[in-house]
């Protein structure tokens, strides 16, 4: 098992090596600066939509809502709205609280067994560390969008104020970017230093986190060790988004095109991998569905017609029992 | 059971050396269920029919099995977007790990939630993923060849279908789901148990997984209502196949055959001859459980179906269902899907107390501790709980009524009404988070006494809690699964524990009209402060 890590850990290595180095070579830019960013960006699009639509094909024939607290009855029986919904409203409030919070994480319990007594600990390093990863990524995401607007939108610079906000001295430090890295981390680690969570992990879980720790770590060294000319970077990636691109500027550190192909591979990679979690749990049938189904009929469109056992057939097998018995019959003989 | 209590807590959660993959199903005796008799599945018109045994080398799988399994795995990702979803978008974060009650009580990986789940993902990824195709088993994959299906049959088979784990997965991935699509797939190439087949066959037929007869019903419920009389005084005559009675009663079967579901069933009738409901019980929809459940959507259809048909047959205005567990997963989540609209019935009403069941406007059916919350909210009952004073009760939620329902306050809202002395486990093991018997699914079975054992611990464990802290000594539940199964369970981990259903302190609460002085329980013994009993 330590065989997928790796590998996982040399193809993220040597997919960076290979950006470094074609950035280095002036003909090569224009592939990795320009034609493989376009290519991963249209196969992330095209990817991701052609997943949702492959998942939405398929048709929810019953509702199977996980229910997490009391179903609305008794009208004085309090009922729990938000963790087993009657309403559209209580199922978007219930997937707000998944997708925002990561509420079923928060449950996380660690069970162990103490001499004679199975105990249960609320865990809540998985989930800090979840959100800390998710959150910090997307600040990231939502910072470099500085590189792809012109003008630059004022929400961008206030959530970079608040990013910054335990600044201290020169040049700016982000915490996003710091967080995502540690956050990532901690996830690495934790795959690794639990033998059960180690036990199940596989290439599709190192890789992705490799991928991530990579960027994250190109970034932050071209940011506070390199010190890149981002005018030089900003030409490129406006030259990317407004569909102009150019051979990019010759003072453009190679660092970039590491940094720069990684995220490319993220991109080409993302829809073929588990990291489509992001749009299938918009999609999970135990947590989008309102627990209705004894109000409402749900319909399955391919409800089949089965022939089963009906009271005629039984009462034709057992007729002279039941009226032995003194059972009512529909016919007598 | 030879290992005892304490040998059998030395749970050993360290992960083996080698894969997962690597690693062989034990099929040593008493590690597997028994396999479907030919006669059951000839009788269902299932395929395959043949004499095996799990622990055979060779399973006599038909000659294409592969070719079978690959076109149902595609069918069913075509008809399920759970089963697609699921498959595809787990990140193997391990929250679920720990949430089994197998893995809990016996640490083996392939319990953990994840990982069998994965015994499925790893095909899906073969047959349909690029990178699975590409990479084999560097992106997850493997190849089908008949170790896998006897990994299947080991895991499919020690999952309950509980949904525990899908409380805590991120994305809401069920199990459940996946070991019923496992299952289905295992049935195609009749890899199936007798201990489910045999309740399917039976209730095909005479309308009950026992196999009880009409006519054997009518005398079972007229014994009960002998000991009653024996007890209460009071004579009860219910009726039969009833046409124009105003409610049908269907509670599982279990309840007319086994203590301690029988006293539950007794508390039935006695509760509906106090309030004078009209109501009927069938012979042929005599049964509320559905072991289909436990086979394929298309089973439980059949098998659900017989409800409305009596329903309909008999021309009642509404349904009421007894204390039974994946019965009321069915009724939920499933029954009007499959067999509704029920547009022949009424919205139900209760006859004592005018309250109009909203929550049950489509499907028409209500449980009866609605019905009887709602009587004791109302107060249409006359309740004595000091006849249940020498009973220390806690309440364990079923998985079914808990999570693929939220019926939890209603129980104990009778529950608190008909016993003075009610004790919870600890938050983690009950309501949403309530822990599996161990037995649920159609595992209920003998053969597997130590896998039982081992899946009922954490449940056990709670209830020792509760025992050791505030002498617990009763165990209440609505499942008659439970009601079989948690007994065995308690005399294992935490003996001087009894089990009990609902009505059956409900029975005993119970002052009826017209009743002698009350000296013995539903269970024929001495009330405490009766005659005879020195405590008091």
């Amino acid at each position: 098992m330590i065989v997928n890590i790796l590998m996982s850990l040399v193809a993220v290595v040597v997919l960076g090596a290979i950006a470094f180095a074609g950035g280095s070579v002036p003909g090569l830019q224009m592939v990795f600066g320009i034609w493989i960013p376009y290519a991963a960006a249209v196969i992330f699009l095209l990817g991701f939509i052609w997943r949702i639509f492959k998942w939405a094909k398929s048709p929810v024939p019953f509702r199977i809502p996980t229910t997490c607290g009391q179903q609305k009855s008794l009208s004085w029986i309090k009922h729990n709205s938000i963790d087993n919904p009657t309403t559209t409203k209580g199922v978007i409030l219930r997937m707000f609280f998944e997708i925002v919070t990561f509420r079923s994480l928060f449950r996380n319990t660690k069970s162990r067994v103490i001499g004679d007594r199975v105990s249960y600990e609320w865990e809540i390093w998985l989930w800090l560390a979840a959100l800390a990863f998710h959150y910090s990524f997307l600040t990231v995401v939502i910072r470099h969008m500085r590189l792809f607007l012109e003008p630059v939108p004022a929400c961008i610079g206030i959530i970079e104020t608040l990013d910054s906000f335990f600044q201290v001295g020169l040049p700016v430090v982000f915490a996003s970017g710091l967080v995502l890295l540690g956050a990532a981390l901690y996830l690495f680690a934790r795959r690794v230093l639990i033998p059960q969570v180690k036990y199940i992990s596989m290439i599709a879980d190192y890789f992705p986190l490799f991928l991530i720790i990579g960027i994250a770590g190109t970034g932050l060294y071209m940011r506070y060790f390199l010190r890149v000319d981002i005018h030089a970077i900003k030409q490129l990636t406006m030259g990317l988004v407004t569909l102009k691109a150019t051979v990019p500027p010759a003072n453009v550190s190679p660092m970039l095109y590491a940094h720069l192909f990684l995220v490319s591979a993220l991109l080409i990679y993302f829809p073929f991998s588990k990291l489509m979690h992001m749009g299938g749990v918009f999609l999970s049938p135990t947590r989008n569905l309102a627990n209705n189904s004894r109000i409402k009929r749900h319909i399955n469109p391919w409800n089949p017609d089965l022939e089963f056992v009906t009271y005629e057939k039984y009462e034709n097998e057992f007729r002279e029992k039941m009226i032995e018995a003194g059972l009512p019959v529909e016919k007598e003989s | 059971m030879k290992i005892k209590p304490d040998e059998m807590l030395k749970i050993n959660t360290k992960p083996p050396k080698a894969h997962w993959m690597d690693v062989p199903p034990d099929f040593s005796e008493g590690k597997y269920l028994y396999p479907a008799k030919p006669k059951t599945l000839e009788y269902l018109h299932l395929p395959n029919p043949r004499d095996w045994s799990p622990a055979d080398e060779d399973w006599k799988l038909p000659e294409n099995w592969q070719k079978i399994i690959h076109d149902g795995f595609k069918e069913r990702l075509d008809k399920y977007r759970s089963l697609k979803v699921f498959m595809d978008i787990c990140v193997r974060c391990g929250a679920c790990a720990d949430k089994c009650h197998f893995y809990i009580g016996g640490g083996d990986p392939k319990n953990m939630p994840v990982l069998r789940a994965e015994l499925l993902r790893s095909i899906y990824r073969n047959d349909f993923t690029i990178f699975g195709k590409l990479f084999g088993r560097l992106a997850g994959a493997r190849k089908l060849t008949p170790q896998v299906i006897k990994e299947w049959f080991s895991y499919l088979y020690q999952c309950t279908e509980c949904r525990r784990c899908s409380v805590f997965c991120p994305y809401g991935i069920d199990t459940a789901e996946i070991t019923m699509m496992g299952r289905e797939l295992l049935n195609l190439i009749g890899v199936n148990i007798n201990w489910i087949k045999d309740p399917v066959s039976n209730c095909s037929r005479t309308g009950n997984h026992l196999g009880i007869q009409p006519q054997n019903f009518k005398e079972i419920i007229e014994f009960f209502c002998d000991d009653i009389e024996e007890i209460t005084g009071v004579k009860i005559n219910p009726s039969f196949n009833r046409k124009g009675a105003e409610v049908l009663f269907v509670t599982p079967s279990g309840d007319a055959f086994a203590d301690p579901g029988t006293y539950t069933f007794m508390g039935y009738l006695m509760l509906f001859e106090h309030i004078g409901l009209d109501y009927t019980l069938s012979t042929y929809a005599s049964e509320g459980g559905n072991f289909g459940l436990f086979t394929s959507s298309d089973m439980m259809k059949k098998l659900n179906a017989k409800m409305y048909h009596e329903a309909k047959r008999l021309g009642v205005k509404h349904i009421i269902g007894g204390e039974c567990g994946h019965m009321w997963r069915v009724i939920n989540q499933y029954m009007d899907t499959m067999n509704g609209p029920a547009d022949f019935l009424e919205v139900p009403k209760s006859p004592i107390t005018g309250t109009v069941f909203n929550s049950a406007a489509s499907t028409k059916m209500i449980h009866i501790a609605e019905f009887t919350a709602d009587l004791i909210r109302n107060n249409k009952l006359k309740l004595d709980p000091s006849r249940n004073d020498h009973l220390r009760v806690t309440w364990h939620d079923s998985c079914n009524t808990a999570r693929a329902m939220g019926l939890l306050d209603e129980p104990r809202y009778v529950l608190n009404a008909v016993c003075n002395n009610v004790f919870e486990m600890p938050p983690s093991t009950t309501r949403e988070y309530t822990f599996c018997c161990g037995s649920g699914s159609g595992t209920n079975t003998e053969e597997i006494m130590e896998q039982r054992l081992r899946g009922g611990l954490p449940r056990a464990n709670a209830v020792k809690y509760v025992h050791d802290k505030y002498d617990v000594n009763m165990l209440g539940c609505v499942c008659a699964i439970d009601r079989a199964v948690l007994p065995p369970l308690m005399d294992y981990w935490v003996p001087g524990v009894a089990v009990t259903g609902l009505h059956e302190l409900v029975g005993n609460a119970l002052v009826m009209d017209g009743e002698i002085e009350r000296t013995l329980n539903l269970r024929m013994e001495d009330l405490p402060g009766a005659e005879g009993d020195t405590d008091e």
